[in-house]
């Protein structure tokens, strides 16, 4: 065992490229440096959110300046003794969570200076979680990943009950805490289970390191049957579809959605998503390959569930962020549409992450317009609130309609790209069953984010239009939701601009 | 010919869009400004599209005029911006320029509340529909039509009449339904023929070379004739249409009625129908009835109505019945009649939505019954609204004539559709019950107390210049391809005669078993 180990350490050492992982170092760097500005002096302390905002800039420019130098044909290349892995894939998952965690902040600076809370730690708790997740797609290995998603969840449990003074925010931390350790352990056990059937010397390909993805892969390709592989897959799934709010394990999304700041909501529709599905494809293709015909099946249920279930509960929801959160599952079913033809359609793949990068902009479109818009408190904003948005704010008003409708999947947005992306690969996969469930969700879909956009557009009975809120948009404000639309816009008429992005 | 057509053909679909978003962020423009903006916006496209129509060359049949090809990023699965114009294709850009900028121009001098927004979603609905029937490629076909669900949707729920916040959705919902499969249907074509690549053209070698087996031709034709049908309004699935366009502003309902809906219609007749001619064999008699149903209930359900543009949109319904029927007898005569027939009732469509809305300032009612005498004091509105009148029942002199003429000579010519000819013309005697009997209601007869005391002071003026003009342009059009047939039947014939068995021999209906089922069919009429 301890020559094992030190061969273990031996390797890291060989292979351990601090320059790999430098964005994510300077990302640690720079959030424990917050915690220190905190405690300088009130006039430094002031300077926090500049400081978050300036450092994640520099630090997405270096990484594309010195990612996209080689982001041709970055070759997959193993660091650390095989615990993380690097390729395109996530080179751009990177930027992807670094951009999320920026525009986070963003929407974080507008939430914070509404509320009386302490507003360091939440730019700290917000790059952490980006650091993190950054980790958590390049890891090529169970204890890495394992480690990476549990400093995630923690990180979003503080996150998600910031609003201290609130019941519904505190209500939803316990309950994201609760769902998630449940969950955690869950997929904690799966991976014990693979660990402890993977190192059983008396099967064939036993490996005394099966944590490793590689090593998993090779074993399970020959024991595809043993029921224990078979188990500790299913829970390892089940972990993870907890993560991306997929059926049956949605419980927790509209609760937490509704309950949490705004700019936390986004984070967890939009990055914690997206770090769900890449786990998942990751796993599928990596150590679960030999297993695509058990798990297949499985995935197609939930995929089909999550589409039903999320539309129609949406349908009649009347609070926005528990709408969005449930069109979120929704979205998840289509995802995972999406993954499930990638087991047997090659560039399936590339279509969830076209749509994950769709779902990123016109997310963030929506939930920058909530962030602006929705006054008093947070969590309760309805459709009232916005009714007639479209004369008193025509900015945020044709934002959010274009918000929507790439949500909705109308052309000639980026939505409807994505989607069509998916239908395409889906049909290619033969997955005709699910086709025509997405199709009829997409159908109800319509009915609670085109009576969203009705309401905008809609001029109230009564004469309680108070012009009070017509404050003036900053012109910060316009060039972040600019540059969202006119990508949303970008990528559906012209989606080869996604090389570009 | 990739030079100045094939850049005038793109440039129709970008001047509107362009000065849509002129308009959309030109809420500070002066009104001299925001009208010139928006008629080079409708009046580009309309003169680009007759230009090109002087310059089509028919003998390319089977292949593209004033094409041009740029790749957006798609080329992976086979997409590009594959613009160009075919014999059927053709009539139906004019057709969109023409009833644009119809539209365009009274919504222009009309009063309207927030007028730069309504003229930029007009102007977007415009560019889309140029781009629609200029796609070579069957996805930015299908792309350019759903440009315009946002802004129709948007234009009902601000401006809109009575009931436009549950039609709005209701049609929004529809619409989204019918495109959705009809979108499944033209991705099952471009999986299943192994073209790798959405072009008309090659999908239609590919298919040539290999057709598909049966099962999977009736298949995917299913996906697309209820897809389109929906688009269209096919019985039983047309009840958005009449709501809709009661609740629509007049410019959206000018070029819903007029002009999108044609969409269905087209994808059939281009796509649908000369791709799958099989698929067509199978769902024959499901599309025959149903298209009967269009003619027959929704035609006696337009009697009944009392609400002008209710009537209205329901005899819209209604006449699509005839185009079905003419895709359905699957032949160059009876695919050249719907075509004439797309482009009559599109044309005579918008201007009656447009007459209607010009009563409607006069009388402040839709109610039939509470209108009379509008003659008296609007002469040439009347002698406006008979024309159109006369032009949707079919009378010889108008385009529509001529389309469903030709229509039932198609039916007429085979076995197996003759049967249809009889019920089919028990519709003209329904359109001509209900348009006629409008007509007296509004502008004959005695009016009621209320509206009588309206028409005594001179409250009621005759049409103005700015309703003169856009209804001249229609009335204009329908009388010419009335007279005249051949301007469009030349230039489509070649075209049609590629993709369409001759009526003198219908290979493809020998095929077809005729069932009993259809034999007692047959006989109880």
């Amino acid at each position: 065992m301890n020559e094992g180990l030190a061969d273990f350490l031996r390797g890291i050492a060989a292979t351990n490229e601090w320059w790999v992982i430098l964005p994510e170092i300077l990302l640690a760097v720079l959030a424990l440096g917050l915690l220190v500005l905190e405690l300088l002096s009130p006039n430094i302390r002031k300077l926090v959110p500049r400081v978050a905002m300036a450092g994640q800039g520099v630090i997405l420019v270096l990484l594309l300046a010195f990612g996209c130098s080689d982001c041709g044909g970055v070759p997959e290349e193993s660091y650390f003794g095989g615990l993380l892995q690097s390729n395109e894939w996530t080179m751009v998952m990177r930027v992807f969570f670094l951009f999320s965690a920026l525009m986070v902040s963003y929407l974080g600076g507008l939430f914070l200076a509404r509320q009386n809370l302490a507003k360091e730690e939440f730019y700290h708790l917000v790059i952490l979680v980006a650091a993190a997740m950054m980790l958590l797609v390049q890891s090529n290995n169970f204890v890495m990943l394992f480690v990476a998603l549990e400093m995630v969840t923690v990180a979003f449990y503080v996150l998600v009950a910031y609003r201290r003074s609130s019941s519904l925010s505190l209500e939803a931390g316990i309950k994201y805490l609760i769902l998630g350790a449940l969950s955690s352990s869950i997929l904690l056990f799966g991976i014990v289970l693979l660990y402890g059937v993977g190192g059983n010397p008396a099967l064939p390909g036993a490996s005394g390191d099966s944590l490793n993805f590689d090593a998993l892969g090779s074993f399970i390709a020959l024991n595809p049957d043993n029921p224990l592989v078979l188990t500790g897959a299913m829970l390892v799934l089940a972990g993870v579809c907890f993560k991306i709010g997929a059926v049956p394990f949605q419980i927790w999304v509209p609760d937490v959605y509704q309950g949490a700041p705004t700019p936390v909501t986004a984070y967890l529709a939009v990055a914690s998503k997206a770090a769900g599905f890449m786990v998942l494809l990751g796993l599928l293709h990596g150590p679960f390959l030999s297993l695509q015909g058990f798990l297949v099946p499985v995935l197609v249920a939930i995929s089909g569930a999550s589409i039903l279930f999320g539309n129609i509960a949406a349908v009649t929801q009347g609070n926005l962020k528990r709408l969005l959160g449930l069109s979120g599952i929704a979205h998840a079913g289509y995802l995972l549409m999406g993954v499930v033809a990638s087991c047997s359609v090659d560039w399936a793949d590339r279509a969830v992450l076209f749509y994950l990068i769709t779902y990123l902009l016109a997310s963030f479109a929506v939930f920058t317009v909530l962030s602006i818009a929705g006054q008093g408190d947070d969590a309760e904003t309805s459709m009232e609130t916005y009714r007639n948005l479209s004369q008193r704010q025509p900015f945020l008003g044709g934002v959010l309609t274009l918000g929507l409708g790439s949500l909705a999947g109308i052309p000639p947005l980026g939505g409807f790209i994505a989607k069509l992306f998916l239908f395409v690969a889906a049909f290619q996969a033969g997955l005709y069953g699910l086709l025509i469930v997405s199709v009829l969700g997409v159908v109800i879909s319509i009915y609670y984010y085109f009576g969203w956009i009705r309401t905008v557009y809609f001029k109230s009975t009564g004469a309680t239009d108070e012009a009070a809120s017509a404050e003036v948009l900053g012109i910060q404000a316009r060039c972040v939701m600019g540059f969202l639309v006119a990508a949303i816009i970008l990528l559906g008429v012209f989606p080869g601009a996604m090389s570009l992005l | 010919m990739f030079e100045t057509h094939a850049t005038l053909l793109l440039a129709a679909i970008l001047v509107p869009l362009l000065a849509g978003v002129v308009l959309a962020f030109g809420s500070g423009l002066s009104t001299g400004l925001r009208r010139g903006v928006a008629l080079v916006g409708f009046g580009f496209p309309m003169l680009a599209a007759l230009l090109l129509a002087f310059r089509f060359d028919a003998s390319l049949a089977g292949g593209y005029n004033f094409e041009s090809k740029l790749a957006t990023g798609l080329e992976s699965i086979g997409i590009y911006l594959h613009l160009g114009l075919n014999g059927i294709s053709l009539p139906l850009f004019l057709l969109a320029g023409v009833v644009g900028f119809a539209a365009g121009l009274y919504a222009i001098f009309s009063n309207t509340e927030r007028p730069h927004l309504y003229l930029a979603l007009m102007l977007f609905m415009q560019g889309g529909l140029m781009g629609t029937f200029a796609s070579v490629d069957i996805f930015f076909f299908y792309f350019f039509h759903e440009f315009a669900l946002i802004p129709t949707f948007i234009m009902i729920a601000v401006w809109g009449g009575t009931g436009r916040r549950a039609a709005a959705m209701e049609m929004t919902i529809y619409l989204t339904l019918g495109a959705m499969l009809s979108l499944l249907g033209l991705v099952a074509l471009y999986v299943t023929s192994g073209a790798e690549s959405f072009s008309l053209p090659e999908l239609r070698a590919y298919l040539a070379a290999q057709p598909l087996s049966e099962t999977l031709q009736s298949n995917i034709f299913a996906l697309l004739l209820f897809g389109f049908g929906i688009l269209v309004s096919l019985f039983p699935f047309h009840s958005w249409a009449p709501k809709g366009y009661a609740a629509a502003p007049t410019g959206a309902a000018m070029l819903h009625a007029g002009v999108l809906k044609k969409f269905g219609l087209y994808g059939l007749l281009q796509i649908a129908a000369p791709l799958l001619p099989a698929g067509l064999a199978h769902w024959f008699p499901w599309l025959a009835w149903l298209a009967l149903g269009n003619i027959i209930i929704i035609g006696l359900i337009t009697i009944a109505q009392r609400d002008l543009k209710l009537m209205l949109g329901y005899s819209s319904v209604m006449h699509m019945g005839y185009a079905f029927l003419g895709i359905a007898a699957f032949s160059v005569v009876g695919a050249g009649g719907a075509l004439l027939m797309m482009v009559a009732h599109g044309l005579s469509v918008a201007l009656l939505f447009m007459l209607s809305t010009c009563i409607y300032h006069r009388s402040l009612t839709f109610d039939l019954k509470a209108m009379g005498g509008l003659a008296t004091k609007a002469p040439v509105l009347c002698a406006f609204f008979v024309a159109a009148s006369m032009a949707s029942i079919g009378l010889p002199g108008f385009g529509n004539f001529w389309g469903e003429f030709t229509i039932f000579v198609a039916l007429a010519e085979t076995e197996v559709t003759r049967w249809l000819v009889l019920p089919a013309a028990l519709g003209i005697i329904i359109s001509a019950i209900y348009g006629l009997r409008a007509v007296a209601n509004i502008f004959f007869g005695s009016p009621r107390a209320e509206f009588a005391a309206r028409l005594e002071n001179d409250a009621i003026k005759d049409v103005q210049a700015f309703e003169k003009a856009p209804a001249l342009v229609l009335l204009a059009a329908l009388v010419l391809i009335g007279g005249f047939p051949r301007l469009i039947s030349d230039r489509a014939d070649a075209e049609l005669a590629e993709l369409y068995p001759a009526t003198e021999s219908l290979p493809h209906f020998e095929t077809i078993a005729v069932t009993p089922e259809m034999e007692t069919r047959k006989e109880t009429h």
